[in-house]
């Protein structure tokens, strides 16, 4: 129903238009639909637009952040009234950003996760001697990097650095 | 001062409560050590993680006040409850001793709650199975994250193995509460809600052995000892905690940021 709504109203097409501005508040390098926070736009004619949000990680501080932004900007494109809604599932997957979101992460030094099932085995320990898989630093491109720790400025980062170029950076980790 | 909230103690409620308390009153012990922790990447790494389990303890303890009917929200039920409606299992409010201990206890919690959150997605309730679609995954990380620290220490220096060694005969004993089943698990299981929490036993262990063969530390043996937790009687930290905790609602009622 939603989906079609989408390509038929208008007020639900600007919505998308504006909510694509809208930077999520811990990388605002991305927007939230780049990130694919933003599940879907309802327009209950005559009542309240509804924007249909996923958070990320149940502790992730920028949730309420980004409802408020949310809405203060649909109520400066004149599209208001609305209301945020929360929808926990499905769970919310690195895989929902977009590519051009993957792209832009990369061009803000943070490398962008891979496909999310990668991480669903039980857990697993790296044999000491082997080389782990290295991550291309996204500042001169080098595998010459190694991870500092699994968790970094945000829960859904951990904290690697470049050896050649010295560089510290940060990896969107897949979930 | 803000009256305690009295709760009936509805055993789907109690259920729900079990699992929320326990992230609850682990994640106010993980952020003990912000400012605290050996190294920043550590610090930054617990206090990431009392975040994760605060927000599925506000998932839980939302849906435990609609289940239970009585209109309780997150925050009635997270700072005006007492001591003995808190229904989390002892582990997670024993102090938090040093980095070894804390990376054992949350192995062991972890584990249990990987494990949980699995079949919890099953749940016959809406709402708990999504807080499990997203709980689990960051399960998932909190136990790759302990278990590697486990390893490392007990494979370590001398003195990390003589850590991780006393935290284990400490804390060992205090796993066990984690799966003691009853009439409250009995009635959520009838219900659909989630497992009984004696059927995550085995693969608990498994999992726990399959870290310790790494790490070269023995399963220890059994003991007779059972904390009591689950069932609002608690050890004598409990109260410390609530203490600092609820404070500010007790003492402002009802203010906000």
């Amino acid at each position: 129903m939603s989906l079609v709504e989408a390509t038929t109203s208008p007020r639900v097409s600007s919505a998308w238009q504006v909510l694509a501005t809208v930077l999520d508040p811990e990388v605002p390098a991305v927007s939230v639909c780049d990130l694919g926070i933003v599940r879907d736009v309802i327009d209950h004619h005559g009542d309240a637009l509804e924007i249909v949000l996923t958070p990320t990680y149940s502790g992730c501080p920028a949730t309420e952040v980004i409802e408020h932004d949310v809405l203060a900007a649909i109520a400066a494109a004149g599209l208001g009234p609305a209301r945020v809604s929360l929808r926990r599932a499905p769970a919310w997957t690195t895989d929902w950003i977009s590519a051009e979101g993957k792209r832009k992460l990369l061009a803000y030094g943070i490398v962008p996760p891979g496909p999310a099932t990668a991480t669903e085995v039980p857990i697993r320990f790296i044999p000491r001697a082997a080389k782990t898989v290295a991550l291309p630093c996204p500042r001169c491109g080098s595998h010459h990097t190694e991870r500092l720790a699994a968790f970094g400025s945000t829960a859904c980062k951990a904290t690697w650095r470049c050896l050649d170029c010295r560089e510290p950076f940060e990896h969107f980790k897949p979930i | 001062m803000t009256a305690s909230i009295q709760l009936q103690r509805a055993p789907e409620v109690q259920y729900l409560l079990r699992i929320g308390d326990t992230a609850l009153i682990l994640a106010q012990r993980l952020g003990e050590w912000c400012g605290h922790a050996p190294v920043l990447e550590e610090d930054i790494a617990l206090a990431n993680m009392a975040l994760d389990l605060i927000g599925q303890s506000r998932a839980l303890l939302t849906r435990a006040g609609q289940l239970g009917g009585q209109g309780f929200d997150e925050d009635q039920l997270a700072f005006l409850r007492d001591e003995r409606d808190y229904f989390n299992a002892t582990i997670a409010e024993l102090p938090r001793g040093d980095f070894a201990f804390t990376v054992l206890r949350n192995l062991i919690v972890a584990t249990w709650a990987k494990l949980l959150w699995e079949r919890l997605l099953d749940s016959s309730d809406a709402e708990v199975s999504a807080i499990a679609g997203k709980a689990v995954k960051e399960a998932r990380y909190h136990q790759q994250h302990a278990a590697d620290w486990v390893v490392r220490l007990a494979d370590g220096t001398a003195e990390s193995r003589r850590r991780i060694d006393d935290a284990l005969a400490t804390i060992w004993r205090f796993a066990a509460e984690l799966f003691d089943s009853d009439a409250v698990d009995a009635a959520a299981h009838a219900a659909g809600i989630g497992p009984r929490f004696a059927e995550l036993r085995e693969p608990w262990l498994a999992e726990m052995t399959a870290v310790f063969d790494e790490a070269g530390l023995a399963v220890p043996a059994d003991s007779a000892f059972r904390s009591t937790g689950t069932r609002g009687v608690h050890s004598e930290h409990m109260g410390f905690i609530l203490a600092e905790m609820q404070h500010l609602q007790r003492a402002f009622p009802g203010g906000v940021w």
